[in-house]
């Protein structure tokens, strides 16, 4: 355990130096909240009737998704995995005294958590000064916040975990941009990130509470903004526990599996 | 013409690898769409905005993702300029007796966009049967217009952010707000935002005669034939761009790498 730990921390402290790129991230997702928010502005105003979440809880979910945006997002690209394993610069690293499942995940974790330290106080700063409705605001209550702090982490276990199986399925396809293009769109879509998941038809809500994706976003965001119940969140938070555990044996089974069958050409 | 030249032979190199290129144009098939599918499900909610109904609002769509999907396939030689300056391989384009522009272009096609174009055909088409259209021969140029001046407008910005290649060697990040922001902003009919959008998006980088204003009058929501020439003014657009690309060659410094 002990060595993953220093091993997280290695990269943590690697990914904190990347501090001018972080800055020009800032400014990005910046515009692409705002972006958002202009386009929903427009849906709001479009139509009188009430929607299941009110345009300023909708406006703060647009913000945290921004700030948090390197935890959340399904694909967060590690070149280094990707060339160990096209390249066959693996070899090495089955070399090491290590398990290489929880190598390369406390590799990814320590990747989206530096870099999103750097991004998200920034971003909430400047978005809390903004005019109301834009500005971003302190969730209703403590426990909420609480609670959303322990969902964020857990859903940053599921997204890295999730993003584990893209990084397993390489050693089959061997590049497969283009299957995983597919995966990550999808599982963005069905994670909230595209449209939120409050906004969506009843039937395709239902198909999506069955899924990890929405336990990674969509869960902590909603409890912050006041649009989940504590009751439903503590559940929730039950169902995310399992959802670790599945996708972690998951995981490890198939690596195993594509490690019994690797070939290193040489090279 | 040599530019031809440079796509079939381009083409040819990318059509080796064929399996990872029917996935890729696949790939590219799902990320507009899923975009696309978020625009239909908000409709099932608002039924409209701003008096534009789903199937009005995806011509907006369409005809923008047409045009980027054209643009990123054909001008990427200009998206991801920065490569050319930081090998230095653009030393090499300076001594060729040719243009530097049909140079650049040539360096480099996306063919896998294929897929982006694909899906907003096939949007365009099922729009088009869910639309009331009074069709006449201004129209359908309209629509011809309209595609190219997109084109011309992507290709614009494209070359102004490869022009900033050549002071900070490093592609930046930020001319993307200006393709993909505006190639967001710009599916929706610009009316629907607050005056100073409307008005960056139609006076300074003219995304607005791509699609909203002359699909005013192919929907007969106004009626003056003027709006149907507006995407000539996009294409003009090009104009002060490329005078700000022979500005950035002239004043290139190679990287000596």
């Amino acid at each position: 355990m002990r060595s993953y730990l220093v091993l997280f921390q290695m990269r943590f402290i690697r990914g904190l130096q990347y501090r001018t790129a972080a800055l020009a991230g800032v400014l990005t997702q910046f515009f692409w909240g705002f972006m958002y928010i202009l386009i929903f502005e427009a849906f709001y105003a479009s139509s009188s009737t009430p929607q299941p979440i009110t345009f300023h809880q909708l406006v703060n979910m647009m913000w945290l998704q921004q700030a948090f945006l390197a935890l959340i997002m399904l694909w967060f690209r590690d070149s280094e995995i990707i060339n160990q394993i096209t390249k066959g610069d693996i070899a090495v690293e089955l070399l090491r005294p290590i398990k290489l499942y929880e190598f390369w995940y406390a590799r990814l974790l320590a990747q989206r958590t530096s870099s999103a330290l750097l991004r998200f106080l920034p971003i909430l700063i400047v978005t809390s000064l903004l005019p109301y409705p834009y500005n971003f605001v302190l969730p209703p209550d403590a426990f909420s916040f609480i609670l959303f702090i322990i969902t964020l982490v857990l859903g940053v276990l599921i997204v890295v975990a999730l993003s584990m199986l893209i990084y397993i399925s390489m050693f089959y396809t061997l590049s497969g941009t283009g299957s995983i293009l597919i995966f990550g769109v999808i599982g963005e879509f069905l994670a909230g990130l595209i449209i939120p998941i409050p906004l969506m038809p009843e039937a395709l809500k239902r198909i999506i509470y069955f899924l990890p994706f929405r336990y990674t976003t969509d869960l902590p965001f909603r409890i912050y903004v006041g649009s989940i119940t504590h009751n439903e969140a503590i559940i929730s938070i039950l169902i995310q526990i399992v959802w670790i555990i599945i996708l972690y044996i998951i995981g490890k089974l198939w690596m195993n599996k594509a490690l019994k069958r690797l070939v290193i050409q040489g090279g | 013409m040599l530019y031809w030249k440079y796509v079939k032979i381009l083409f040819k190199s990318q059509l080796e690898y064929r399996t990872s290129f029917i996935l890729l144009s696949i790939g590219q098939i799902f990320v507009p769409f899923s975009v696309f599918l978020g625009i239909y499900f908000l409709f099932q909610r608002f039924q409209e905005i701003k008096g534009w109904s789903l199937w009005e609002v995806a011509l907006c769509y369409v005809i923008i993702h047409i045009a980027f999907s054209l643009t990123e396939c054909f001008v990427r030689g200009f998206d991801n300029f920065s490569r050319l300056v930081v090998t230095g391989d653009f030393d090499r384009i300076l001594v060729r007796p040719r243009s530097t522009i049909v140079q650049v272009l040539g360096s480099q096609f996306e063919f896998t966009r294929i897929g982006r174009l694909f899906q907003a055909v096939v949007i365009f088409i099922i729009a088009l049967t869910k639309v009331q259209i009074d069709w006449n021969i201004i129209k359908i140029l309209t629509f011809i217009l309209m595609i190219i001046s997109g084109i011309f407008i992507f290709a614009g910005i494209y070359m102004i952010g490869a022009t900033l290649c050549f002071f900070t060697i490093e592609g930046l990040e930020v001319i993307n707000i200006l393709t993909d922001g505006g190639r967001e902003i710009s599916q929706y009919p610009i009316n629907i935002y607050k005056d100073w959008v409307k008005k960056l998006f139609t006076f300074v980088i003219p995304y607005g005669v791509v699609n909203y204003l002359p699909l005013l009058y192919v929907l007969g929501k106004n009626n003056q034939v003027i709006y149907a020439f507006t995407p000539l003014l996009g294409i003009l657009f090009i104009i002060p761009c490329i005078l700000i690309w022979n500005y950035g060659v002239k004043h290139y410094l190679s990287t000596g790498s």
